[in-house]
């Protein structure tokens, strides 16, 4: 076999990431703490050039490294949302970090790795590409996690995460090992053609690999990390935890699903069913109690991944593409609401609770009035963009004949619509209470262009439905 | 008829209103308020009078959907749809009516967050008309469920002391019942490939999926109709909603159950509607009685008038069951004759409010004395509510009963009781709160209706004499659109004799 440098073009993007990423930590190293803004833009600009590059990737699906590494259209939509995701993270955490005074050079460095690793996780053609991106993109999250290292909450995050995520890793291995010796390979085509009948070995592989799986997405029963880290994550961090990694973990748990192991999707379906149910359910009611916006957006975003994954548990196409649709509008709104969470400074400092929105309406109207919209879309209230996503994955399964999962899962989203009701209601109905500071302009920006995009999905919807059609098409 | 799309004119006519308020008045200061009021005032008027060009373009003898507008929209899922045909006709201009007289309402009495209340009221305009001219299944439910963020910021921000409860309580209720509605839609794109209401009507859903479809949808419609037992959140709402929100809520949102059950449960599920017209005879009639012998233990003005739009609710849904030409003509006919009487009625609650700022029915009493062009009012609308000959109310009860009396004579009996505790809880609340001598202090130098009151309050009193008397041009208009429904629902009935008759 021939090696050519050319053969690697369609893996750019990702090269382009690790090289910068190596680069900007020697860079950092050796010039110093005053390198952080330098570092902090070229980042961006990285993540920036890789997204054009996989903008203008090939059109035909190209496989690397022995099947290992996949270009297709339906990793390129992923890719598109994971960069957008963490560059939109990336812009929201610079000057936060710098008033809270935990700037560092790494955690650009750290949250450009972790990227890489989120886009070879969707690009994963094998199990061994799998588990190598997962954890490139875990073993960053996991040091981020801990970025505040003075504050005991901040570490305790970085090590509960990272115990439990190796636990996960280490289920996902055992998961991954069991599917290779009943099946016997590793490419995910090869152990679709091997897995024609559902062998008591494989459904063992299938069931770990799944915890593995459910456990980054933070689906129940494997979510109990998800409110502690998201509250004693930095609140950047956090959004940024809520973003990118979340549509990774579910870019690679659809297509493991439907590449490797379309022949016994109904051995597979009854889980993704269950945990999917658990999610929305737990999702709706444990947020109820949550007084601190970050916790209750970790309960929050524990239940969206339960509607995400009622696409995958239609297992079709038109599944597929609600799950896309789906999380591009969670990340959508996921952004926008932690820019204003990140906005919710007084003089003396950060304020976490819900009941500090009060009567904001009356005191920033703008910022209120997105905040407003991106909650009765979270509540998936027409005509909002969370609306459209909820009808498209619950579409499948109807299509799918999941009545039970489709009618549980609404009347969830019904529970679901009184929190984050409430947090309309004290931005509205009570009286004000002391005004924030101003909201810096990045936050703003972030803001702007996702409350815009949920509040206007709906009026110009074709280019998403197109280029979602497309990314699904590809998996079938 | 028109080369240029009316229908999506009149329906995105008050948004573009909103949209001025938000772009070009600044501040909350006098004039920024004074400035809304008039935008919104202008932008209902016109949107009033450009809907009546609809009126004059419509031709009542076609079956056709009228202006209908086609578009690109949600690629193969949905499309953009518009069209009126005669049951949905007269809801659009009940609608375009009635809101002019709504921001006249609140022209005094609203004079916190002016702007953001005339954008929530015109945002939920659009909605409203939207519901009632789309032709496309799935944009149907968008502006169904829309409705529910204003509606829901109008009773939080501007409401009563319960307000939150109440706001809540209204949202969670509606959004509960319409979310299997939402899924019954789903399964319908996947039976017949579209959501184009027009392919829909003709469709022939199978009977075993008919049934879980028209539950699916009984859920929503009941709920916002509202019926018996679902009907809780009303009263609560109405009560703590401002009035002018009161006047919408009963004069144009509870409307859309009923609509709902025209367009969709009748024509689309002949045969569950047939199968379960037992069951909505039943709810009616507990409605009618039930919530008549609670309005006569209301001690607040509203609450009463609250729960005797329940009962009035309940004869609609028992005539648009009876599935006869009667029946459903009656049905519609009363409706629209609610929404004038109980809007009417609302906002002559809604002017002694602004007075002495309180419903309680103790309150008041000798109010003749200082206000006698408002107790004429009042009469004319209480006895229109009882249901009168001669105004308006008498139709619609007259035509439901006749044709329940012509399914089941029980039905119509016990519905009849129903008028008579009506005529009891609407004279005796006239009698508390405008005979009787005039004892209370606060109520000696009351001021009667002024001339802004008057205007809102004139038209309706206008429209229901007019058609209390001539009752033609609404039964008109719907004539021909509910002869097909029934024509539908009569082949679903043959059907199943047919079946029935096999048996043997």
């Amino acid at each position: 076999m021939t090696f050519s440098l050319a053969a690697l073009g369609p893996a750019l993007p990702e090269i382009l990431l690790a090289l910068a990423a190596l680069f900007l930590v020697l860079f950092g190293a050796i010039a110093g703490a005053k390198s952080v803004d330098t570092v902090n833009g070229l980042a961006l600009a990285a993540l920036f050039a890789a997204l054009v590059l996989v903008l203008l990737g090939p059109s035909e699906p190209v496989a690397l490294f022995g099947g290992s590494f996949q270009v297709d259209a339906y990793g390129r939509f992923l890719k598109v949302l994971t960069l957008l995701g963490s560059g939109g993270a990336l812009a929201m955490s610079v000057d936060w970090l710098k008033i809270e005074k935990q700037s560092r050079f790494e955690f650009a460095v750290l949250i450009l790795l972790s990227t890489l690793g989120m886009m070879m996780l969707i690009s994963a053609g094998d199990l061994i590409a799998l588990y190598m991106g997962l954890e490139l993109m875990s073993l960053s999250l996991y040091v981020i996690a801990a970025n505040n290292r003075d504050s005991v909450r901040s570490t305790e995050a970085g090590l509960k995460y990272f115990v439990l995520g190796a636990l996960s890793s280490g289920m996902l291995l055992y998961g991954a090992s069991l599917i290779y010796g009943f099946t016997g390979s590793v490419n995910f085509a090869k152990i679709a053609a091997a897995a024609q009948e559902p062998s008591l070995g494989l459904i063992f592989g299938i069931v770990f690999m799944f915890a593995g799986l459910a456990f980054k997405v933070s689906a129940v029963p494997f979510h109990m990390w998800t409110p502690d880290v998201y509250e004693g994550a930095p609140t950047p961090v956090t959004a940024f935890f809520g973003a990118a990694p979340k549509v990774a973990a579910i870019a690679v748990f659809v297509r493991f699903s439907l590449e490797a192991l379309p022949n016994v999707a109904h051995q597979w379906q009854q889980i993704v069913v269950f945990i999917s149910l658990a999610s929305m359910v737990l999702g709706a009611f444990a947020a109820i109690g949550q007084k601190n916006l970050k916790r209750l957006m970790a309960y929050s975003s524990i239940g969206h991944m339960g509607y995400a994954l009622v696409g995958l548990a239609a297992g079709t196409e038109e599944g597929v593409r609600g799950v896309l649709v789906y999380m591009t509008v969670y990340m959508a709104m996921t952004l926008g609401t932690f820019a204003c969470i990140l906005s919710m400074r007084r003089k003396d400092g950060m304020v976490e609770n819900y009941d500090e929105l009060a009567g904001l309406a009356r005191t920033s109207p703008v910022k209120a009035f997105m905040l407003a919209a991106l909650m009765f879309s979270l509540a998936g209230i027409p005509p909002l963009a969370g609306f459209l996503a909820k009808y498209y994955v619950f579409l499948a399964a109807i299509q799918a004949g999941l009545y039970t999962l489709a009618v549980v899962g609404v009347l969830a989203s019904v529970v679901g619509a009184f929190y984050y009701l409430r947090i309309v209601k004290v931005m509205y109905f009570d009286e004000p209470a002391t005004p924030f500071e101003p909201m810096p302009a990045e936050l703003k920006a972030v803001l702007a262009v996702s409350g815009l995009f949920i509040l206007l999905l709906f009026v110009y919807p074709a280019p998403l439905l197109a280029a979602a059609g497309v990314a699904a098409r590809a998996l079938f | 008829m028109y080369d240029w799309p009316i229908l999506s004119v009149v329906t995105f006519l008050p948004v573009v209103g909103a949209l001025l308020i938000v772009l070009m008045i600044r501040g909350d200061d006098e004039v920024a308020q004074r400035n809304a009021r008039w935008v919104a005032l202008w932008a209902t008027l016109v949107t009033f009078l450009i809907s009546l060009l609809l009126l004059f373009g419509f031709d009542p003898s076609s079956t056709d959907f009228q202006f209908q507008e086609n578009r690109a929209w949600l690629g193969d899922i949905a499309a953009y749809r518009m069209g009126v045909d005669g049951i949905s006709m007269p809801f659009v201009l009940l609608t375009t009516l009635l809101m002019p007289m709504c921001i006249l309402a609140s022209w005094e009495s609203i004079h916190v967050r002016v702007k953001e209340y005339m954008i929530c009221f015109l945002a939920l305009e659009t909605l409203m008309i939207g519901t009632f001219s789309s032709l496309d299944l799935l944009q149907f439910y968008i502006f169904f469920e829309g409705g529910l963020i204003p509606m829901f910021l109008i009773i939080g921000i501007w409401g009563g002391k319960r307000r939150i409860y109440a706001t809540f309580k209204f949202f969670l209720y509606t959004l509960a019942g319409s979310v299997l509605m939402m899924l019954a839609i789903m399964a319908m794109y996947w039976q017949a490939g579209t959501t184009d209401i027009r392919v829909l009507l003709t469709h022939g859903f199978p009977a075993g999926m008919q049934t879980w479809l028209w539950l699916a949808f009984f859920a929503s419609f009941a709920v916002k109709m509202p019926m018996w037992p679902v009907h809780t959140w009303l009263p609560d709402a109405h009560v703590e909603a401002p009035t002018a929100g009161s006047v919408i809520l009963a004069g144009i949102l509870l409307k859309m159950g009923g609509y709902g059950f025209l367009r969709f449960s009748i024509p689309m599920f002949p045969d569950a509607s047939l199968y379960f017209a037992p069951l909505v005879y039943t709810l009616s009639v507990v409605a009618i009685i039930y919530t008549s012998l609670v309005a006569l233990m209301q001690e607040d003005i509203k609450k009463l008038i609250a729960y005797s739009s329940v009962a009035h609710m309940g004869f609609v849904t028992m005539g648009i069951f009876t599935m006869t030409q009667e029946g459903i003509q009656g049905a519609v006919f009363q409706m629209v004759s609610h929404g004038f009487v109980s809007g009417a009625l609302f906002l002559c609650v809604g002017v002694v409010y602004d007075r002495m700022h309180t419903r309680e029915i103790a309150a008041y009493g000798g109010l003749v004395h200082r206000m006698p062009v408002y107790a004429t009012f009042f009469m004319v609308f209480t006895m229109a509510n009882v249901g009168l000959p001669g105004t308006s109310g008498f139709i619609g009860e007259f035509l439901t009963m006749l044709a329940a009396f012509g399914r089941n004579s029980w039905v119509a009996f016990f519905a009849a009781t129903g008028v008579i505790f009506s005529a009891a809880y609407a004279l005796w609340l006239y009698r508390r709160v405008i005979f009787g001598p005039l004892e209370k202090e606060s109520l000696k130098d009351i001021l009667d209706v002024n001339r802004r009151e008057l205007a809102s309050l004139v038209p309706l009193l206008f429209f229901t004499i007019l058609f209390g008397v001539w009752p033609g041009p609404i039964l008109e208009a719907c004539n021909v659109a509910v002869q097909a429904i029934v024509s539908r629902a009569d082949v679903a009935a043959g059907v199943a004799k047919a079946a029935a008759l096999a048996l043997y």
